[in-house]
């Protein structure tokens, strides 16, 4: 199988919704000849030219509103926010208008809409440059929201995206940019509310998201040596939810931990654990459910400070052995 | 003087307004602006009574305004609107009784039920929606008139909204956005004096919306809002203008709203002598008078217009009063298009 990174991934996978459907453009700011912020769209303006690769002005919330429009009239827009961080500038759009108007008027139109979010911490850009917001959006009826952690991924989660009627939030973690992994040529596509089980195990559930699903790989690894045969789910859309992966697994192993970067009061991991608790799973249960999310805090610059401010490997494996041999 | 010779007469030095549109042409114009009228009184009636919930922000006395816009649009042309959006609705082709079925929360309205009067929106017609944002349509209109040009159409879209969203940075961002890739969009701004209690002099530095234009490059045009002529030969210009590729307009109508913002307001911050005094102005009278001056109306045929739209709006409410009630089991329904969540 062909190797491309995460960034070559979604590129290939903007070129070939530009290929099948006329309708397909990009919009966002330094995409044309700079080549996006992270060299995403990189040399796709001179294959396309610069209708179809939009550099806008620096106007998060005009340019997203004119994707909003331009998606009503017929066009199927994807955007590109620089860092998510911006999205915040335009969250008008897209709370009130985007995930609104289909429900507003009585179904009588469809947004097809997507917007692509690169997140998370790690780069050293620190407070505003850094957040993991996926969670507000997963927060909105109208929205969907998905989280591809593999180059794989990426592409059939994009496509997905493209083709769907919906506004769909495309989260994408930059330090996956360069990670590489098999990625088919052809144009398929990943259902957008399934959940995958990356690796099997029957002591405990790691659910986990984007940059994290690697993090609770490496932790599992970890934990084999120690006995500890850890599930690890890579939740890939956080609304809709698959519920009901999670919801078997949890049965299956009667232990649950849930691992994501957005901050962990209020983030998807509650969720998650107040569904297995509302669940026919609450009764499998072994242990409490453990929650492993960002600190109460801003991501901050320096680098040692930076890294205590997420989950990292180390703490997964940590918490799942306390939880598994019974010291939680 | 018979009318075809006072017709003939005044042809000759009447403007362009006025040799622009045939005589029906005109006729549908009076009668849209009194179905404006009358559907929001009728509106407002069916508030007091009770059996319209929610609130509603009136657009009584800015009829010239919804109306001189839309008279020369096409069906295909787009507007985007405001939460004062009755008018435009009712101006770009929309069914009142539909409208009211809206209003009252039935399945039969336009959005079934589920928008109501800041949500109204015909799409069949162009109109793509009320917005309950100030300043949500202008980003979205610009949008528009983005897919018109990628779709390689000659259409239009117009953007409606106040005085109040051009203090937005949506207005910024979206006039900019519409100058540099001159897209063929209008900005109209309904400027009736205030943004909800605060007057444009308490909250613009500048005396004119439209001397906001020059900033886009784009021509900004101020007009009496209450005059239809001056209103439809303004966006005529520059629909001409968009439809030629030379792109976006910002055009001004200066305009005043008789009754309060929305039924919250007790009109603590203006006068009774303003409010008095813009009456005289009214845009309907104004026509009115100019179409029989003109000798393009009796007053028998004028009479019979407005009969005509008082009867239309009373069966618009009985059609509606009788519409049907969504199923509450229905109440997540069209969140998203598959239905599913």
């Amino acid at each position: 199988m062909r190797e491309l990174s995460y960034a070559q991934a979604v590129q290939e996978a903007l070129a070939q919704a530009m290929e099948a459907d006329s309708r397909v453009f990009l919009m966002g700011e330094d995409i044309g000849v700079y080549g996006g912020a992270f060299q995403v769209t990189g040399d796709l303006v001179h294959r396309f030219g610069e209708d179809r690769v939009m550099d806008t002005p620096i106007a998060e919330l005009g340019a997203a509103g004119v994707a909003v429009g331009a998606a009503l009239a017929g066009c199927r827009p994807v955007f590109e926010f620089q860092f998510s961080d911006f999205a915040t500038l335009a969250m008008e759009q897209i709370v009130n208008q985007a995930a609104k108007i289909r429900f507003m008027l009585g179904g009588k139109v469809s947004v097809p809409l997507v917007m692509r979010f690169p997140a998370g911490s790690g780069t050293g850009a620190a407070a505003q440059h850094s957040q993991s917001l996926d969670a507000w959006f997963a927060h909105v009826p109208g929205l969907k929201v998905v989280q591809p952690s593999t180059p794989h991924d990426a592409k059939g989660l994009l496509l997905a995206a493209i083709d769907d009627p919906d506004p769909v939030m495309v989260f994408e973690h930059k330090l996956l940019y360069k990670t590489k992994g098999d990625v088919p040529e052809e144009a398929y596509r990943v259902p957008i509310g399934k959940a995958v089980v990356r690796r099997e195990g029957r002591h405990v559930t790691i659910v986990a998201t984007a940059i994290m699903v690697h993090r609770a790989l490496e932790a599992a690894e970890v934990l084999k040596g120690e006995g500890i045969e850890a599930e690890v789910i890579d939740l890939r859309t956080l609304r809709p939810l698959d519920t009901q992966t999670i919801i078997d697994s949890v049965k299956k192993t009667s232990r649950l931990v849930c691992v994501y970067e957005g901050v962990k009061t209020l983030g998807i991991g509650a969720e998650i654990s107040a569904m297995i608790a509302e669940s026919e799973a609450f009764d499998y249960l072994d242990a409490p459910i453990v929650r492993l999310g960002g600190v109460e805090a801003p991501i901050p610059y320096n680098p040692v400070l930076e890294k205590a401010a997420v989950p990292q490997s180390d703490g997964i494996v940590a918490s799942v052995r306390s939880l598994v041999t019974g010291r939680i | 003087m018979t009318r075809a010779v006072k017709e003939a007469a005044a042809v000759s030095n009447l403007r362009e307004f006025y040799r622009h549109f045939d005589g029906d042409a005109l006729r549908d114009a009076l009668r849209r602006m009194y179905l404006i009228r009358r559907f929001e009184e009728g509106a407002e009636e069916a508030y007091t009574r009770g059996l319209i919930h929610g609130t509603m922000h009136l657009s009584i006395g800015q009829e010239a305004s919804a109306v001189g816009s839309c008279m020369d649009l096409r069906k295909t042309d787009y507007i985007t609107s405001t939460h004062r959006g009755h008018g435009h609705c009712i101006a770009k082709g929309a069914n009142p009784a539909l409208m009211f079925a809206e209003f009252f929360g039935k399945e039969e309205g336009y959005c079934r039920g589920r928008g109501g009067s800041m949500h109204i929106a015909d799409v069949e017609s162009g109109n793509l929606g009320a917005n309950g944002i100030v300043g949500g349509g202008l980003p979205i209109a610009v949008g528009a008139a983005l897919a018109i040009r990628k779709q390689k159409r000659d259409d239009v879209a117009v953007c409606f909204f106040g005085d109040g969203a051009s203090n937005e940075g949506a207005f910024h961002e979206a006039l900019n956005m519409a100058a540099i890739w001159k897209l063929p969009v209008l900005f109209i701004c309904e400027n009736n004096k205030y943004g909800m209690s605060v007057s444009t002099e308490r909250s613009m530095a500048v005396r004119n919306v439209a001397d906001r234009a020059s900033a886009y490059n784009m021509p900004g045009e101020i007009v009496d809002g209450n005059r239809i002529e001056d209103v439809s030969e303004a966006v005529m210009r520059a629909t001409a203008r968009a439809r030629n590729g030379e792109g976006p307009t910002l055009i001004e109508t200066k305009t005043y709203r008789i009754r309060g913002h929305s039924k919250s307001d007790r009109n603590r911050y203006r006068t009774r002598e303003e409010i008095e005094e813009w009456k005289t102005r009214d845009p309907i009278g104004h026509f009115e008078a100019n179409l029989e001056t003109f000798g393009i109306l009796g007053k028998d045929e004028v009479e019979a217009i407005r009969l005509a739209a008082e009867a239309e709006i009373a069966a618009g409410i009985e059609f509606a009063r009788n519409g049907t009630d969504p199923s509450p089991a229905e109440v997540a329904r069209d969140v998203y298009t598959g239905g599913a969540s």
